[in-house]
């Protein structure tokens, strides 16, 4: 198990250094000017010359690689071009939005995942089934941002039990928080609990079919004790890699529904700064997501270890 | 039982908190300032956040774009018109509790002159021969030429009056001496500013006012609906302004604002340099139909690079109207009776975006075939604006009297053109209102018979406010969100 965690934790480096040489070059070829985008179309040259100084733009490209690369690993990010405050800071003031959401938005995933996904295959072919796969199809099928905004026609303007969107901060309170986070979770969970509910459906189905599930019948079992001791660990390797890649997505690709609920995360974060030339928090974010990633997967890795023996041994 | 009556009491508290009068207000607004020192950038963002509400000049701004005494409650100008003595407030402080003084004023204004200065208006200074403190509540300021527009100047955002003491995180935590002090920025979010206890002037009738930044159309739409915000200035979803219109809820202002929406034309571009294609151009163009198309409505037909509401204003729309088939023969009689392909450059707003796609078509009609790019600003400035890499595109120069661009001839439309400049020169050191307001118009003659660009419309500034809230500015004369005389009714 040891000498498989090394060897993923190794591949893991690899990616990271790769991804932080790609994110700094396609960065950096962006055209335009981060000085002259602030100072818009009155300034002077001589302005635009001074601020340039002033935001050390001037240094040479791999200069300015070895700096950023080197802040990033003692945990300094820099400072923003455009804020003027250490990126780092600014990160965490979106992080603490963009990865309670994400998380609250996967836990809903497989809360309606599970459940669904497990009756739809054991009752394969029923009434249930088909109802199952209908829906989880519309799921798949509607846009996230336009249910969101049905929910905040019919939630927050009929109803008006939730605001429109905004988030009122963690100091104000855990309910006020979560409630603030709640439609947007919904919003985000509901697309991605029909795909998982359809991969679990099918994962299980496949396992049901196996032979050692016929064994375990035979030798007495109920399709209950079946069902929970074998059928479902062994479906659970496809559903864990979705539940991996499902993370990263809601993580780094939570934009839309961040604008359409203007919340301050992460993904409208990078969305200003790529308008406002703010290469150096672009790079700062974009290389966290990577490392989010990175991770996430290292962590499906030994969770597939841990699901089957078989792959431990494998390596 | 019990639980009834604490039901009831929670109920009581409930409503007698909605019944009260409201002291706070909340303004959505769609972009986010990128950091807030007005004299350090061009973002309109941040003057509307903190102008006149956080920090003030020397002089300011009206809500009809007049300017008055600010921190200066008077002045004197010399015989000369090269001195401008200025006599300060007493008893003014600064938010930290400094006097503001006049080593303030040498300060400030040395600060957005110096060789090293970031300030996006730096022409606004570059009259300034010097700056001196008399006394601490008199500034002497003395111009290297006549000036006339040297009071207007100094009302600008990018003039305000700043403080030695705070300088240093002015763009995180800025001290002014408005009638708002600032409270909070949740980065992403909102910005709270509250009232100034201390206040030299009239205080605030509200106690807080916080700004969220809201981007997405649909989303402002929400949150005007769902009460999260009590207005919404400068409402970017004009769709749904007609709905707004007919809900008792609210109102909708609909005023003037300083962009002259242009079809900027390369001036030193082939076949452009020829006045003939320029006035083609302008007259393929039906004004109507794309403030109908692209704005729903809004919006004032222009016809040369001035605004509408100005008393100077004249109205040269005549000079180029819609007539394709006057058009086309202008094209021919320029040797081009089959027109020609451009480029046509879009910057994101959607005057941009959307007018540009309805000039196309216009174009089109008189066999100009142009190839449209949408570019983002930093793009656009990268570009159009310094790379003169453009044949067409679509600005709104919001920046107030700004008919100035036109007499430097590297500004990206490239108009060269010396009696214009002699023109503009002869206004700049013109003091007599009545001899200003002549060059003013003559200059808009010049400007359109010399069809430089195609004008299209004043863009026109629709805020939706809810009906109890008084006192937003209708118009917009600069950047600003004034909120020193707005309070609630009842």
């Amino acid at each position: 198990m040891l000498r498989y965690a090394l060897k993923r934790l190794g591949s893991l480096l690899i990616s990271l250094i790769v991804a932080s040489l790609v994110i700094f070059a396609c960065i950096e070829v962006v055209p335009g000017d981060p000085a002259s985008f602030m100072l818009g179309i009155n300034a002077q040259p001589d302005t635009v010359a001074a601020l340039r100084e002033e935001l050390g733009l001037n240094a040479a490209l791999h200069e300015r690689y070895f700096s950023w690369v080197t802040g990033l690993v003692s945990g300094d990010m820099g400072t923003s071009y455009t804020y003027r405050s250490p990126v780092a800071e600014i990160v965490a003031e979106r992080l603490v939005i963009s990865l309670p959401l994400a998380l609250y938005a996967l836990t809903l995933t497989v809360l309606i995942a599970f459940p669904v996904g497990v009756l739809a295959a054991t009752r394969r072919g029923s009434l249930t089934d088909v109802s199952v796969m209908g829906a989880t199809q519309l799921g798949v099928a509607i846009p996230n941002f336009w249910f969101a905004m049905l929910m905040v026609l019919v939630f927050a303007i009929n109803l008006r039990w939730f605001s429109a969107g905004g988030f009122p901060g963690w100091e104000a309170g855990l309910f006020p928080a979560m409630k603030a986070l709640t439609l947007p979770a919904v919003a985000l969970a509901l697309p991605q609990a029909s795909i998982l509910a359809r991969v679990m459906r099918s994962s299980l189905l496949d396992t049901l079919g196996e032979d050692y599930i016929r064994t375990a019948r035979a030798k007495g079992l109920t399709t209950r004790q079946t069902l929970w001791r074998h059928a479902l660990r062994n479906a659970l390797i496809p559903v864990l890699t979705i539940i991996g890649l499902q993370f990263s997505f809601l993580m780094a690709g939570a934009i839309i529904i961040e604008n359409v609920f203007f919340l301050p995360g992460l993904g409208r974060l990078v969305f200003q700064a790529i308008s406002q030339r703010d290469l150096i928090v672009v790079e700062s974010v974009v290389m966290l997501l990577v490392f989010a990633v990175i991770v996430v997967n290292f962590l499906v890795d030994l969770a597939y270890a841990w699901v089957d023996p078989r792959l431990r041994a494998r390596v | 039982m019990k639980k009834t009556l604490t039901l009831t009491t929670a109920l009581a508290l409930m409503a007698g908190s909605a019944w009260a009068a409201k002291t706070d207000v909340t303004i959505g607004v769609q972009l986010e300032p990128p950091h807030l020192d007005p004299t350090s950038a061009a973002a309109g963002a941040i003057d509307s956040v903190v102008y006149s509400n956080v920090f003030e000049g020397l002089t300011r701004f009206g809500p009809d774009g007049s300017v008055g005494p600010g921190l200066a409650e008077s002045w004197e100008i010399s015989e000369d018109g090269l001195t401008y003595t200025f006599k300060l407030r007493a008893g003014v402080k600064f938010h930290d509790g400094t006097d503001f003084e006049a080593s303030d004023v040498v300060f400030s204004l040395d600060r957005a002159r110096a060789d090293d200065s970031t300030n996006a208006q730096k022409a606004l200074f570059d009259g300034i021969d010097m700056v001196e403190a008399v006394d601490a509540t008199t500034v002497k300021v003395t111009l290297k030429n006549r000036q006339g527009n040297f009071l207007f100047n100094m009302a600008w955002g990018d003039a305000v009056i700043v403080a030695p003491e705070s300088i240093e995180d002015i763009k995180t935590n800025p001290v002014g001496t408005g009638a708002f002090t600032f409270t909070d920025w949740k980065q992403g979010d909102s910005i709270t500013i509250s009232r100034n206890p201390e206040y030299w002037g009239t205080p605030a009738s509200l106690e807080k006012a916080t700004f969220k930044f809201i981007s997405e159309p649909t989303a402002a739409f929400g949150a005007m609906m769902a009460g999260d915000v009590d207005a919404f200035y400068s409402y970017p979803a004009p769709e749904n302004l007609v709905q707004f219109e007919a809900d008792p809820r609210f109102k909708v202002l609909s005023g003037n604002t300083e962009g002259e929406t242009i079809l900027a034309i390369n001036n030193k571009m082939e076949p452009f340099n020829d006045v003939r294609v320029r006035k083609a151009v302008s007259m393929a163009i039906d004004r109507q139909a794309i403030i109908d198309g692209a704005m729903f409505g809004y919006g004032t037909p222009i016809g040369t690079h001035f605004a509408p509401h100005n008393p100077d204003y004249v109205d040269l729309t005549d000079l180029s109207p819609y007539d394709p088939a006057a058009a086309k023969a202008l094209l021919a009689e320029a040797g081009y009776p089959d027109g020609f392909e451009t480029t046509l450059k879009l910057p994101p707003p959607s005057y941009a975006r959307r007018g540009g796609e309805i000039i196309a078509a216009q174009l089109r009609e008189i066999g100009i075939k142009t190839e449209i790019s949408n570019l983002e600003w930093a793009q656009w400035l990268e570009q159009a604006f310094r790379g003169y890499d453009y044949g067409l595109t679509i600005v709104s120069h919001t920046e107030p009297m700004d008919i100035g661009i036109y007499a430097r001839p590297e500004y990206y439309f490239q108009y060269d053109n010396a009696d214009f400049q002699a023109l503009i020169d002869k206004l700049s050191v013109e003091n007599d209102p009545a001899m200003r307001s002549d060059i003013l118009k003559e200059a808009q003659n010049v400007i359109a018979n010399d069809y430089v660009n195609g004008y299209l419309f004043q863009l026109a500034l629709t805020s939706v406010v809810d009906a109890k809230l008084n006192g937003i500015w209708e118009n917009a004369p600069t950047q600003a969100i004034d909120l020193t005389g707005v309070s609630w009714s009842e």
